[in-house]
Parts: C-alpha cells; sequence; structure tokens
C-alpha cells in the first residue's frame, strides 16, 4: 500500500462514491429483466375501476323504506355480516339512521317533526382525513390510493381504538363469533372472527373486478358514486348544481359521502 | 472415584430422560404426512393442465409467503391478479382460487399442518370448501 499516497486515494474514493450515486453497482445484482419482472407478478385486472378518490352521493329525496331495506340487506348478505339482534353487539356497514342522528349539528328546536325523523342510510365516510387511520396502531385501518378507508383483518388486534374515533358509529365489533349469526353465507367473500373490528370497505372487493358497489346497485339511483377529482364525473356535476350536506363536517374529517336533501 | 456409584446411577437416569422422546416411540406406527391431489377438480383437467399456480417444490417450501404477498397484493393494493413463472394469470384468493382445485382442506392442508403441528388461522375467517355437506347430498 505504500505505493498509494494521499492524492490517489481520494481519487479512488471518488470515483467508488459517483458508481454508488448512480446507481451501477444495483443493475450488477439485479439486473433490469428481473426487475421488470418482479413489477409484473401482481396486476389489476384490466376491467377494474379506478379513481383518484372514490366518493357518494345519496339522494335523500329518492330514498324509501323498500330501497334503504334492499341496500342495507344486499350489502350485509354479500358481505357475510352476522345479523345479531342485540343493539349493544350489532353489526352493521350500512343501516338506516333518523335525520336527527345522522345530523345531530342541524337539529334544531322548531325542525319539523318529518325532517326530524327522516330516514337517512348512513355508512362510512371514507373520509379524506379518517381519525380511524390515525389511531390505528397496526396499520390494520388504512386508506388505499384511491382514497377507500380499508380493513386488513388479518392485522386487527381488536383494541377499538378506531371505534372511539370514528365521529361516525361506522364501525362495529365483533363480540362474539360471527359464524354462528350467519345463515347463508357468501362462498365466495371470507368472514371475520371474533375480537375484530368490521365496516362499509366500498366494496373494494366489486371496484377491483369492475362492478358498482352492491348499493349503489341496489338503490334504483338513489345513490351515486364516481370518482370526486374528476371535473366531468357524474357525481361532480350533480355536486356542482345542487345543495349537498356532509355529516358533521365541521369536525375535517372530509367525508367523501354527501347528501342531498 | 468419590461416589461413583451415585454418578453412574445418575447418568444413567439422565441417559433414559433425554432419550425417552425415542424409546417411547418404539412399537409406535410411523404415520407419515400424506396429502392427497385426487380431488375431482383436479382430476377432470386434462393430465396437462393439472398444475398449481407454481412447481410443487416451490409450492411445498413457499406457499405461506405467498399467500401473505397475494394478501397484501390484494388488500393493499387492489392487485387482485398473480402472474405466475410461466405467465399464466390467476385470481390471488385463497378461498375462490386455491380452494377450488384442492377441494379437500383435510386430507390436504390438514394432513401436512396436523403433521408439523401448525395451526393456521386462515380457517378462522376463509370458508373451508363444504367436504362433508358434498358428500352427504351425495354431489
Ligand atoms: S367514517 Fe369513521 S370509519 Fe369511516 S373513514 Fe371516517 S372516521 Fe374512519
Ligand atoms: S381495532 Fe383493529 S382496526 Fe381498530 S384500531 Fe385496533 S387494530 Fe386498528
Ligand atoms: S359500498 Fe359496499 S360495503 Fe359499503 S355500504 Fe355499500 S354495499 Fe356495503
Amino acid at each position: 500500500m505504500s505505493n498509494i499516497n494521499r492524492r490517489e486515494f481520494l481519487k479512488i474514493l471518488g470515483i467508488g462514491t459517483f458508481m454508488g450515486i448512480g446507481g451501477w453497482s444495483m443493475f450488477e445484482v439485479v439486473g433490469k429483466g428481473e426487475i421488470e419482472a418482479f413489477a409484473e407478478k401482481y396486476k389489476k385486472v384490466p376491467g377494474a375501476l379506478q379513481a383518484k378518490r372514490w366518493a357518494m352521493v345519496i339522494d335523500l329525496k329518492k330514498l324509501d323504506q323498500q330501497i334503504i331495506n334492499d341496500c342495507t340487506e344486499v350489502c350485509h348478505r354479500i358481505h357475510n355480516v352476522p345479523k345479531i339482534l342485540n343493539p349493544k353487539e350489532e353489526i352493521k356497514w350500512i343501516w338506516d339512521e333518523k335525520f336527527k342522528n345522522a345530523f345531530p349539528e342541524l337539529k334544531d328546536d322548531y325542525m319539523s317533526s318529518e325532517i326530524k325523523n327522516m330516514h337517512v342510510l348512513v355508512l362510512c365516510n371514507h373520509c379524506e382525513n379518517p381519525p380511524c387511520v390515525r389511531v390505528c396502531p397496526t396499520k390494520a385501518t388504512f386508506k388505499r390510493k384511491d382514497g377507500i378507508v380499508m380493513m386488513d383483518m388479518h392485522r386487527c388486534i381488536g383494541c377499538r381504538f378506531c371505534m372511539a374515533g370514528c365521529p361516525y358509529g361506522a364501525r362495529s365489533f365483533n363480540w362474539r363469533d360471527p359464524k354462528d349469526y350467519i345463515k347463508n353465507e357468501n362462498p365466495e367473500f371470507p368472514l371475520r372472527m371474533r375480537g375484530v373490528v368490521e365496516k362499509c370497505t366500498f366494496c373494494y372487493e366489486r371496484l377491483d373486478r369492475g362492478l358498482p358497489p352492491a348499493c349503489v346497485e341496489a338503490s334504483k339511483g338513489a345513490i351515486m358514486y364516481g370518482d370526486i377529482t374528476d371535473p366531468n364525473s357524474e357525481i361532480r356535476k350533480i355536486l356542482s348544481s345542487n345543495f349537498a350536506i356532509r355529516r358533521k363536517a365541521k369536525l375535517g374529517t372530509k367525508p367523501s359521502v354527501y347528501y342531498l336533501l | 472415584m468419590y461416589d461413583g456409584g451415585k454418578i453412574i446411577f445418575g447418568l444413567i437416569i439422565f441417559i433414559a430422560l433425554v432419550t425417552l422422546p425415542f424409546t417411547l416411540g418404539i412399537g409406535k406406527e410411523y404415520i407419515k404426512a400424506n396429502p392427497k391431489i385426487d380431488t375431482p377438480e383436479i382430476m377432470k383437467l386434462p393430465e396437462a393442465e393439472r398444475k398449481c399456480v407454481e412447481s410443487k417444490d416451490f409450492m411445498r417450501k413457499e406457499h405461506m409467503k405467498m399467500l401473505i404477498e397475494w394478501r397484501d397484493a390484494v388488500v393493499r393494493d387492489g392487485k387482485t391478479l398473480y402472474v405466475n413463472s410461466q405467465g399464466k394469470t390467476f385470481n390471488m384468493s385463497l378461498q375462490n382460487t386455491c380452494m377450488q382445485c384442492h377441494s379437500n382442506k383435510s386430507k390436504f392442508c390438514d394432513e401436512c399442518h396436523n403433521y408439523v403441528k401448525v395451526k393456521p388461522y386462515c380457517w378462522d375467517c376463509h370458508l373451508e370448501p363444504k367436504e362433508n355437506i358434498k358428500k352427504e347430498a351425495g354431489l
């Protein structure tokens, strides 16, 4: 080593750093073909429905008891949601709520009882700024790139922080083994186990196969959905020409479910 | 040797204890895991197509890791198709893909899982194929 002087040593060091920045060593080890093969391993279905941010508009004028029942029934049936009658233990992804409870901040002493008791379909709002995601210690609940607030049941430890965090009561906890409370299982969808939290998932499994959410399909036009970042989408057109409200908008969770009155 | 008798006695007890798992097994039948892949769903495929998503060897060693990767791709990234090493495409689903061929969970999954005494919790949520009901109904 005696024939390397300080100057040469620095030169070698410089070349080494340069190669490192260029990422040459990476290509030598992995090879371009292998990188491409890796990226191709998992793919979306060609017809999958995609958006920058999914959102829904529910037209309360078009809702009637039949539609409310149909939407609830189809969602709970295809997602194997157990039917537990005890209200303290019941599991619901979408349900019928009175206006005064869905929009408590709009309640007024002189509001007509007709409006107070109007039926509203409520579900997870897939908030843009979801408190449930922020408090989940395991990332079992997280926001997908398309705005859907999702659950990974495999990771849920049942701590229920998310239920405390959600201001809309959109989440239910499985106090019992749900198996015993499902009559006809949908063989294509999994169940859940005792001790996990569940909620509406915006029918991710249908969107990923190119189908609209089941409640939208069953709603006879009362529920519309689409990409809210796309100014040409159906829901953006509706929102630009109608007065729409969101639940507890003041809290800053930025719900993606809008209601037309 | 001081206390030679005691030491030898102790050694004999020690060896007896250490070899207990082997001596207890003497004369007992050795049951090897024997997973079956002869389900009607697999048998009705033409022989050239009777192939799993990857090679038998790969699946035997790696299926658990593969299922976890599938889960993350589907749940986190919304990617539901798997392109295998031959370029063939499959829907990534334990319930709707794997178990459609391996409709004999008790003679396939359980066979090895019981042998190595592992209890994967897949079936706490994912629906098993209805083996017994099918048989009873003569389907
Ligand atoms: S409605 Fe509740 S559960 Fe749904 S994203 Fe908002 S905070 Fe989370
Ligand atoms: S109950 Fe599950 S989803 Fe909710 S915060 Fe805890 S780990 Fe996350
Ligand atoms: S979007 Fe799908 S999961 Fe959510 S309430 Fe509607 S049907 Fe149920």
